[in-house]
């Protein structure tokens, strides 16, 4: 029989697919109206720029002290681009995983969200866009600071930008994924944990090859970092920005682009995979567990 | 026919496993929240669920809006088994849960309600309307503007309680709505809930709002039906005319008296007759509810109190209310601490 009585002014098939959309994209306004609300644009400042470039700057220093000031070398911009780069891996993982804490525990709207005819991980990757955005402002400070007083050489007209852009999308796509993962766990997690995120991103931070070659780590650890989607990326961006000059670091020498391309693409996919169903499999759980509207006190 | 039912639940159950202390490493305590809960609630329903606290009211919301997975039984909501298809649950219904503060702090009223109209897919213009059209109906046009972190407790709840309706839900959960309120504004509320309900009048437009409460007025004046909970247990479930009806035959008595130490009180429950007994010591007076099989148990009553040397101030005879037949069922009262009428 018909339900009649109930239909919903029924949401066509057709229109389904907006659910998907509209939850990444009404979340994405949700995320920016929070993460701009810089009440003191000087906190935001100290935040976003003075931070990564005091960060780099100790990475220099200590390059400086190794090897006495020899930054001519191709590891110092090998050194100053992975990490500059890898601001990104801490601002979107903790980007797409955080708004489960921060919606569950300080807005107590996550249960609201729940029940709305939304796609969950859609929309946490849509609140993951504004600390995207201000990661890349980061990214991009860091970059131009290096470029401009500390002699990473960067022309302009050496870089590929087609190949660069593609290689940034791969791998923000790859930790977005990543982040999806964080969130699902996170849901399962009674404490605030505020820095997982970070937490995730500094135990990667070794076995990336973001600051030294994957070879200098000890044999038994090196696959780690060869199955990171980040390795792969990390050397893409780098030989996109510094053409020839990149081919001078070990690793991934043996690589052509095409096939470092191959290889994140599939990393990638594997990651999404990976993230859908980790989530799906946490979200049953913490339905059984009564975690999704659980707040802690303090 | 079953198709006419907006909720259905079979033999439900929940259980939530409860860790002990830090250390233990014992098997988690069980509490049993829900048990056997059989309820079936038609479309255009307003359906009442009536417990004190701790009763799993809002333990079977929590299942039934898709938040929490039952632990035995089976729940439907729209037709849709909560555990198999939520998704095609969440875009017929709503909730708003009474007495916390959720929202966007740093959005504006409006913003936050648009964000949530938006959640659900609503055209701009459509939610704009109903926005302004719902804040005006909890006296919060001029509020629109303001930033929901400047709100007081009671005005967040009265946005979260438009954010419920905004979306015209085809089954909203309202868990109780007007905690935090004053009187005031819990009778607005009430008046609004009814209001809503009376719109639907065209026979079978299918809303159906599911309301829990620890207010009897509130269940008597609203709802349909209600049903009584306790300890995770449906006790009865009815229209609360029909639920008043069960105690016509017996006698009600209010009674006040001088006031009497607490043994000497115990001994009235057991009296031959006296179906439930319960009693309040305020300053100068206890005062006694006795639900009794027939009028002429009064007589033996009134010896004992005799016997106590204890004085009748004023005797009453009443009309059962739900907070009668809610003793009669639970064996204890349900005190009402404020937000009624
Ligand atoms: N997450 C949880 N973990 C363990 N026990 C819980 C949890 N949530 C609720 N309970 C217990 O389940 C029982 C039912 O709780 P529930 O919140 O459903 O009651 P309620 O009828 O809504 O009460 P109230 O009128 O106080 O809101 C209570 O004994 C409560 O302590
Ligand atoms: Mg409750």
């Amino acid at each position: 029989m018909k339900r009649s009585e109930l239909s919903f002014p029924l949401v066509p098939r057709f229109l389904r697919f907006p659910a998907l959309s509209r939850s990444f994209t009404i979340a994405s306004w949700l995320g920016w109206q929070i993460e701009s609300n810089w009440a003191d644009p000087f906190l935001f400042a100290v935040y976003s720029v003075a931070k990564p470039i005091a960060s780099a700057m100790i990475l220099v220093v200590m390059y400086n002290a190794i090897t006495h000031g020899n930054t001519s070398s191709p590891i110092f911009p090998y050194i100053y681009l992975g990490n500059a780069f890898y601001i990104y891996v801490a601002t979107v993982m903790t980007g797409v995983s955080w708004a489960v804490i921060d919606d569950r525990e300080h807005y107590r709207t996550l249960k609201y969200i729940y029940i709305a005819p939304l796609r969950v991980p859609f929309y946490l990757l849509g609140r993951g866009v504004a600390r995207f955005i201000i990661g890349s402002i980061s990214v991009f400070i860091t970059v131009a600071f290096g470029v401009l007083f500390l002699k990473v050489p960067l022309h302009l007209s050496d870089i590929n930008w087609l190949m660069f852009f593609a290689a940034l999308f791969l791998g923000v796509f790859a930790l977005a994924m990543m982040g999806l993962v964080l969130a699902g766990v996170t849901l399962l997690i009674a404490n605030h944990v505020w820095f997982v995120g970070e937490a995730v991103a500094g135990a990667l931070y070794l076995f990336s090859g973001a600051i030294f070659p994957l070879d200098i780590l000890p044999q038994f650890l090196r696959p780690i970092g060869f199955l990171m989607p980040l390795t792969y990326w990390l050397e893409l961006i780098r030989r996109s920005l510094l053409g020839h000059t990149a081919a001078a670091f070990p690793t991934l020498a043996a690589f052509s682009n095409a096939q470092l391309f191959g290889i994140l693409v599939g990393l990638a996919t594997f990651f999404t995979l990976l993230a859908f169903v980790v989530f799906r499999y946490c979200d049953f759980l913490a339905r059984e567990r009564g975690m999704i509207d659980m707040t802690t006190n303090y | 026919m079953t198709d006419s039912l907006a909720i259905k639940t079979e033999s439900l159950g929940r259980i939530y496993k409860i860790r002990g202390g830090k250390k233990t490493k014992e098997t988690p305590k069980e509490l049993i929240a829900l048990a056997d809960v059989n309820l079936k609630v038609e479309c255009g329903e307003l359906f009442g669920l009536l417990g004190p606290n701790g009763a799993g009211k809002t333990t079977l919301i929590k299942i039934l809006v898709t938040l929490l997975a039952p632990t035995s039984g089976l729940a439907q909501v729209g037709g849709h088994d909560v555990i198999k298809s939520p998704h095609l649950i969440r875009p017929l219904i709503n909730m708003v849960s009474g007495g916390e503060s959720s929202g966007y702090g740093l959005l504006t009223v409006r913003e936050n309600l648009w964000l949530f109209a938006q959640f659900y897919g609503l055209d701009n213009k459509t939610s704009q309307e109903r926005i302004t059209e719902l804040l005006g109906v909890v006296g919060m046009l001029d509020r629109a503007n303001t930033k929901s972190s400047d709100l007081s407790t009671g005005l967040r709840q009265k946005m979260n309680i438009v954010r419920g309706f905004v979306t015209d839900p085809e089954i909203l959960f309202l868990d109780e709505p007007t905690l935090g309120l004053d009187v005031g504004a819990a009778r607005e509320v009430r008046r609004f809930v009814r209001r809503w309900v009376a719109e639907r009048e065209r026979p079978r437009s299918g809303k159906t709002v599911l309301l829990t409460t620890h207010y009897m007025v509130e269940a008597d004046e609203l709802c349909d039906r209600v049903a009584i909970i306790d300890k995770g247990r449906v006790l009865a479930c009815d229209t609360p005319a029909n639920l008043k009806r069960r105690l016509q035959r017996e006698a009600i008595f209010h009674m006040q008296v001088s006031p009497m130490n607490n043994g000497a009180l115990s001994g009235f429950g057991t009296l031959p007759g006296v179906r439930k007994f319960t009693h309040e010591a305020h300053d100068g007076s206890s005062t006694l509810e006795l639900i009794l099989e027939a009028d002429d148990v009064l007589s033996s009553v009134v010896a004992k109190l005799t016997q106590h040397n204890a004085r009748i101030l004023n005797l009453q005879k009443r009309e059962p209310t739900l907070e009668d037949v809610f003793v009669d069922l639970v064996g204890r009262g349900l005190s009402e601490e404020g937000g009624g009428e």
